[in-house]
């Protein structure tokens, strides 16, 4: 690939700009509730695009266009299926309990409806799984720039790390997410004129589909069964991704619930997941049809003939189509991509360190300016255990397998604790934290009896939606059958905490337009639309 | 508080003078169905617009009267 001067400008004066942000956001951290949670005063469009963005990483930029290739349209069940239905859920019914009880973190809450021992728990292992997928956007950043520009690989991951840990330590959550925000527009941006220029060469989307293998221009048609690209039925699709999985990252992971947090109200809150799903509801056009394309105009892409694996899908598709300029605007948008993904997760790692672990366990009591230092240390720890992780991820042959992987310990059985806590005041503190145990030793358990072949799948992908649907089914039997055995928090201690209990969802009531309901029915419609269109 | 279309708007700004003025001088052409288009130049116009209306969302607001102000944050 030709990379000139101009196409190393433009990666210049975007470093420029996320460290400047960093730099001009510095004097408002004055204390944690500034730093992790940006004084709970940023604006809905704002906090709603870094919601999207935060998970705009490796795995929806890199990872979408690698399964597009490799499943065709089937790919955007992780969108329509598994992520719209979620964040609506999150946004009406979630959100009041979330920011209406004042948390800093999702484990936090956990403290509050249940014990400290399934507060310490979640922590824990949310911490483990965020410094496991800043080191996914690691990786697949250094993989890139050693692909397109020959870059050695650690000294990319060094590289982008530095300025990750430059601008999140600066500038705290809202240095994070004001650069996410920057970063949306320049992937959208910098991406959709590859999704333009391939179509027009292939003769639109019916050109699309006619030159593609059987199978990839449909959504639902061979679902029947599993004789599709994916290789899962509609039962998985619903049960593993559409419910299980979906719920389980969007209505618990915090990395995503941390922007909606630093919003202005509880209106904004609602709004957030809302205003970031109008954008990925359209995604899949900049993100896998791309990929889609890649494996028409790219010959050779993913058999075994060639060195060149599904991963490589997008950056081939730059080299193919941007000249020197684009091709810099490409690159940067990659570049956002990836330190968007990290720095999303390294400002949850260090807000989940701080409060639920440092502060909880370690120590108490100490000065606000003591756990602001702590917590930018914790920013520097947390990049430093992320570029180990990152070697980790190189042992995966695709980012979507070792994502869904992780996912599917941490977040499924996390949902069934969620959905309880939230819906049935019986759910008793030991009844969580039990289901919550051993539904995660049931991924494992399950993960482990896969790797030793003696438990089998279509696909890595159908096994991952399986693992999280037995892990949510195990934690939300366990818990129920606990909790009837043990003693729940007395109804005074749940108020504001559980459905029912003082707290309602609000619906606005204000201008249509920000209205919550009025906007996720818009949402639906649109959804529903492009499901009836690529069915 | 940093207004973030500023930012936003300055770096697209700049980025798209930056391809329509590497388009113009040195024109890299790329097919576009059945013809041959500039795409530094065609794409550099349509990030300078949206950088530049960044701009102006951001100077109208920071021109709006109060009141303008007030009715604005109370639908937020």
């Amino acid at each position: 690939m030709q990379v000139g001067v101009v196409d190393y400008l433009i990666i210049l004066i975007y470093f420029c700009f996320v460290l400047g942000i960093g730099f001009a956001l510095k004097k408002q951290m004055v204390n944690t509730e500034e730093f992790f949670l940006s004084g709970r005063s940023i604006p809905s469009w704002i906090t709603g695009l870094a919601f999207i963005s935060a998970n705009l990483g490796a795995i929806e930029v890199m990872g979408m266009a690698a399964n597009g290739a490799q499943y065709g349209i089937m790919t955007a069940h992780f969108y329509w299926v598994g992520a719209i239905p979620a964040m609506l859920f999150l946004a009406i019914f979630m959100m009041p309990f979330y920011y209406g009880s004042r948390i800093h973190s999702v484990p936090e809450y956990l403290k509050l409806r249940f014990n400290e021992p399934t507060r310490a728990f979640n922590a824990i292992s949310f911490a483990v799984m965020t410094v496991l997928m800043s080191g996914l956007n690691m990786y697949a950043m250094a993989l890139v720039f050693k692909l397109l520009l020959d870059w050695d690989m650690t000294a990319s991951i060094i590289v982008s790390a530095v300025v990750v840990l430059a601008y999140t330590a600066l500038g705290g959550l809202t240095s994070s997410i004001y650069n996410e925000v920057l970063q949306f527009f320049l992937v959208v941006l910098g991406f959709l004129p590859l999704t333009i220029l391939g179509l027009m060469h292939v003769g639109g989307w019916e050109g699309l589909a006619a030159k593609l293998p059987p199978g990839y221009s449909h959504l639902w048609a061979q679902t029947g069964g599993v004789h599709n690209p994916m290789g899962v039925d509609w039962i998985a699709i619903f049960c593993g991704l559409g419910f299980v999985l979906s719920f389980g990252y969007w209505c618990t992971d915090f990395l995503v619930i941390q922007r909606a947090l630093a919003a202005e109200s509880l209106p904004a809150a609602q709004r957030t997941p809302i205003i970031a799903a109008f954008p990925k509801v359209l995604f899949p056009a900049i993100t896998i049809l791309p990929g889609m394309l890649a494996l028409v105009l790219v010959p050779g892409l993913g058999t075994n003939n060639t060195d060149m694996s599904f991963n490589q899908a997008l950056p081939l598709m730059l080299a193919k189509f941007y000249p020197p300029g684009m091709l810099g605007i490409g690159l940067t948008a990659m570049l956002a991509s990836f330190m968007s993904g990290m720095a999303g997760n390294i400002t949850a790692f260090n807000t989940v360190w701080t409060y639920d672990i440092y502060k909880s366990y370690i120590a108490k009591n100490k000065t606000d300016q003591h756990y602001l230092l702590v917590g930018r240390l914790a920013t520097g720890i947390g990049i430093l255990i992320s570029i180990g992780t990152a070697y980790i991820v190189m042992g995966f042959a695709s980012i979507m397998d070792y994502m869904q992987a992780i996912f599917s310990f941490f977040n499924a059985p996390l949902f069934a604790t969620f959905l309880l806590g939230m819906f049935w005041t019986r759910c008793s503190p030991w009844g969580a934290f039990t289901g919550l145990v051993f539904g995660t030793l049931a991924a494992v358990v399950q993960f482990g009896l896969t790797e030793a072949h003696i438990l089998s799948y279509p696909s890595a992908m159908a096994g991952n939606f399986w693992r999280a649907t037995v892990a949510w089914i195990v934690c939300f039997i366990v818990t129920i059958l606990v909790s009837f055995f043990t003693k729940p928090k007395p109804i005074a201690e749940l108020e504001g905490l559980v459905w029912g209990t003082g707290l309602k969802s609000t619906f606005g009531g204000g201008v249509w337009h920000k209205n919550p309901l009025v906007l996720a029915a818009v949402v639906v419609v649109m959804t529903v639309a492009c499901n009836l269109y690529f069915w | 508080m940093l207004d973030l279309r500023n930012p936003i708007g300055y770096f697209f700004l700049i980025n798209a003078l930056l391809l329509v003025g590497y388009g113009l001088m040195e024109p890299h052409l790329v097919p576009f169905g059945s013809q041959q288009i500039n795409l530094n130049v065609i794409w550099g116009l349509v990030m300078g617009s949206f950088g530049a209306l960044m701009l102006a969302l951001a100077w109208r607001d920071k021109h709006a009267s109060p009141d303008e102000k007030d009715s604005e944050s109370t639908t937020d």
